[in-house]
């Protein structure tokens, strides 16, 4: 437990995600099985003890402490975990605290009425970190800034397999993962996985480089799609049971029970989950109103029903079709589809074009009429393969909305760039004044940023916290994948994905932008 | 008791003269030097030798107009009160006031802790009817871990990290040169490297007999000199521009704030020390009891949970709220996170 801590402990504080993957990299080559394989579980969520709930340890506070005192730290502490690691009275266990995997024993095995004894005593025994690190351990609720992702990576780095290959199992396995472990210390095979479980890592694609890349490509070795503005998704519809998983491999199926529900037929898919009825997609915005939720209510059921547009087949019933051709996978999605009718699931059409002058065409105009964000370019010999290969998919980004905005307010950054103002806020005119239309930090160089801060403090009018406003002189040009309105800005307008392309040193902030210039920029359909 | 001769500001009526008042007076009592208790432009003062020092090296020689040094357990008698500071072991000089008059004892705490420190004479427990106790850290979930072992952590960390500098940052007077002196207590000889807002307190320190090691200024020590080592700043500092002359520092605070991770985290501590020259809530409770108080009136910090728990205990017990002007020496950090001490 004393390792846990000290591993808890440091990903808690330190900002740097390498040193946050050196410390859990180090923490699995050292620790050994099974202990290593909960600490894993715990990490990425997978480990929850039904019984051990925030109440009870409350109820084990307030035993010992008066409920008045209690109530006026937690009010300070703000964390529930913290708040009871913080002001448990009684130290100095003479015994360490039990291992992990002893722990998992404890808390599984312990009945619900010997629970409060056995956490007190833990509790007791426990130094001031472990207590904190113990009582995060138990209830599972860690807010330490460490993601699945990054717990999966660590494995990568410590194993030297790669991280495609540890996604492919991931959802197939069960925790402590000695399994797992064991392959990636090279004393076993690699796990075999029922696919129906499992997620199977996307295909993804590389910007494509008009200077360079359109020369070489021939347009007919290849197919158009649309890019659509919404999540990546694949749909794992197997025997009945369906699950949904993001990009990323979580699982997000209790979010969109309309689609999963709805699916008829067994198949893995790849597609863009949106929202809308009939198929027609609503903006980005309304499907962010689903993401990121347990359970949908039923109002987002109904104003935001969920769709996917598919565009790729992974697997045709059980049998794995990825080292197929795209053109052959692309007439078994469509037989499939021939075959199982779909509510919920449409197809990405394939777009028709000459050349790639017409695709440009196609392109822009999609982007100005509809606000498509771009095209997928994609090579009709491509099999299906995991992680970002070179030469068989390319994203073609219509290109960036820009405009001249005013730098308003600067705030200091984290981490490396804690001593420096490299969050900047912008706006535009609206009469004779400016108004705020977005923020940014990045986009602009080291050298670029030096100057910036030393722009910022020479210039600041008025100080708050780590926020300074300075005199609205320096204008930068804004690049902006779209703008969308927005009720919760004073302009009325949110711009998705903004940076700085350039600093405008040379131009007077009269000549920025007005929000009334800004009007062209919004979604056509909104 | 009868009712006591010192008045809820602090103001002891049958001498005309206040204890750390917060605005220049006449007569001024001062329990240590920091700025929330210790502020120039007094009339006469009166405290310890080692605090007028301090106050002198802080506010200049003439900051009062009449320094009176009283030396620890001397009792010096003024009109009909016989007055005695006793340690505090907060920081150098650092007093309670003993209070004695018709028979009553007062006893102003000042700020105090009661762990061994040699950077501050240590505090001694002294009995009286009406305790005025500080609060600073007047909540139960402030329970101080022994400063040795933060110390054994601060030191796996440079080990662990040879490549960057460790940057502590913790207020110039008193935090600063315990730091320091629980890392050579722990065995630490290499020269530690000052910011030079630390160095003319950490001299009188020396000066006065407190034993610190070799000290070094960072201004004109190379950046690749500083890899690896211990670099001890105000908490204003280490996230300025002033921090870029060290090696991917390591960002260590001290302070007893420090106990709650979430709030460190948030303001970007990546290793907190809780090492506090603060009473923790065990402390002050214990105090309380043993000096047998039946009157307790407390002030600087957490009143409330403090209040709440001696009237718990069946005592008279009230919250001053007498208002701090300027930013403690412990004060909490803001909710900016700026983690001014």
């Amino acid at each position: 437990m004393r390792r846990f801590a000290q591993l808890m402990e440091l990903l808690a504080l330190t900002p740097s995600r390498n040193r946050k993957l050196e410390a859990l990299t180090q923490y699995f080559a050292e620790t050994p099985d099974p202990d290593r394989g909960f600490a894993l579980a715990i990490l990425t969520g997978a480990l929850s003890f039904k019984n051990v709930k925030p109440a009870i340890l409350r109820d084990v506070v307030l035993a010992e402490v008066d409920p008045h005192l209690f109530a006026l730290s937690y009010d300070y502490v703000g964390d529930l975990g913290e708040t009871i690691a913080l002001i448990w009275p009684h130290h100095g266990g003479t015994e360490p605290l039990p291992s992990l995997s002893d722990l998992v024993e404890l808390f599984n095995m312990t009945s619900k009425s010997e629970l409060p004894r056995l956490i007190g005593s833990l509790l007791t025994r426990a130094s001031i970190n472990e207590r904190w690190a113990l009582v995060k351990f138990a209830t599972g609720a860690l807010r330490i800034g460490v993601n699945a992702r990054l717990a999966k990576t660590a494995l990568a780095e410590m194993s030297g397999k790669d991280l495609q290959e540890i996604e492919e199992v991931w959802n197939g396995l069960t925790v402590p993962y000695t399994d797992l472990f064991d392959w990636l210390s090279g004393k076993a095979e690699r796990p075999d996985i029922d696919h129906t479980a499992r997620f199977h890592p996307l295909m993804l694609s590389n910007p494509i480089d008009e200077g360079k890349d359109l020369e070489k490509l021939d347009p007919a070795d290849f197919v158009a799609e649309w890019k659509w503005d919404g999540i990546r998704v694949q749909l794992i519809a197997s025997k009945g049971r369906v699950s949904l998983f993001s990009r990323t491999g979580d699982d997000i199926a209790a979010a969109f029970p309309d689609v999963t529900e709805s699916v008829f037929g067994d198949a893995v898919l790849d597609g863009e989950l949106l929202v809308g009825a009939g198929f027609e997609p609503l903006p980005f915005n309304d499907l962010q109103q689903r993401l990121n939720r347990k359970v949908a209510t039923a109002k987002h059921l109904a104003d935001y029903p969920g769709f996917i547009r598919v565009y790729d087949m992974l697997f045709d019933g059980n049998e794995d079709i990825r080292a197929l051709a795209w053109s052959e996978r692309r007439q078994r999605l469509e037989a499939w589809f021939q075959n199982n009718p779909q509510t919920r699931l449409d197809l990405s059409p394939v777009l028709s074009y000459r050349d790639w002058e017409d695709l440009a065409e196609i392109r822009r105009r999609g982007a100005a009429e509809q606000g498509h964000e771009g095209v997928m370019v994609k090579l009709r010999a491509a099999p299906y393969l995991p992680g970002r290969p070179k030469g068989f998919w390319y994203k073609w980004k219509r290109d960036p909305n820009v405009v001249d905005a005013i730098l308003m307010y600067a705030q200091r950054g984290h981490g490396k760039r804690s001593s420096f103002y490299s969050d900047y806020t912008f706006g535009v005119w609206k009469g004779n004044e400016i108004v705020p239309i977005g923020k940014a930090y990045f986009g602009f160089t080291d050298e670029e940023l030096k100057q910036l801060d030393k722009w910022v403090r020479n210039n600041t009018v008025a100080s708050f916290g780590p926020v300074r406003e300075v005199s609205k002189e320096l204008v930068f040009e804004v690049a902006f994948d779209s703008a969308q309105q927005s009720g919760r800005h004073k302009s009325g307008i949110a711009l998705r994905f903004p940076r700085i392309n350039r600093i405008r040193w040379d131009k007077p902030a009269s000549e920025a932008a007005t929000l009334d210039e800004m009007q062209i920029f919004l979604e056509p359909f909104n | 008791m009868a009712s006591p001769f010192l008045d809820r500001d602090l103001y002891v009526r049958p001498i005309d003269a206040y204890i750390d008042p917060p605005v220049p007076r006449a007569r001024a009592i001062i329990t240590h030097g920091h700025a929330d208790h210790a502020r120039s432009g007094h009339g006469a003062v009166l405290a310890t030798p080692d605090t007028i020092a301090i106050m002198k090296a802080r506010y200049g020689e003439d900051s009062a107009q009449q320094f009176q040094p009283l030396e620890f357990d001397t009792p010096l008698q003024v009109d009909d009160v016989t007055i005695t500071l006793k340690p505090a072991g907060h920081i150098l000089g650092s007093a309670q006031v003993l209070m004695q008059h018709q028979g009553q004892r007062i006893v102003v705490t000042g700020d105090y802790k009661r762990l061994p420190d040699r950077t501050a004479q240590p505090f001694e427990l002294v009995e009286c009817d009406l305790l005025v106790t500080e609060a600073t850290f007047g909540l139960p979930v402030f329970q101080h871990p022994d400063p040795l072992d933060e110390i054994g952590r601060l030191l796996r960390s440079a080990a662990a990290f040879p490549d960057r500098a460790h940057v502590i940052g913790c207020y110039a007077l008193g935090k600063a040169q315990r730091v320091i002196s629980l890392l050579r207590d722990a065995g630490y000889d290499a020269p530690i490297y000052l910011h030079g807002a630390m160095i003319r307190l950490c001299e009188l320190y020396i000066a006065r007999g407190i034993l610190l090691g070799e000290l070094k200024p960072t201004l004109g020590t190379s950046k690749a000199e500083l890899a690896g080592q211990i670099v001890i700043a105000p908490p204003s500092a280490i996230k300025d521009r002033w921090s870029r002359r060290l090696p991917d520092p390591v960002l260590a605070v001290a302070s007893g704030w420090m106990s709650v991770k979430q709030r460190a985290r948030q303001s970007g501590v990546e290793l907190p020390l809780v090492i506090s020259d603060h009473a923790d809530w065990n402390e002050l409770r214990q105090t309380i009891a043993e000096t047998k108080a039946g009157k307790v009136w407390v002030t600087h910090g957490r009143e409330d949970a403090l209040v709440y728990h001696c009237r718990q205990q069946g005592l008279e017990a009230e919250p001053l709220n007498i208002q701090a002007f300027e930013e403690g020496e412990e004060g909490e950090p803001d909710a900016r996170g700026e983690l001014e001490e």
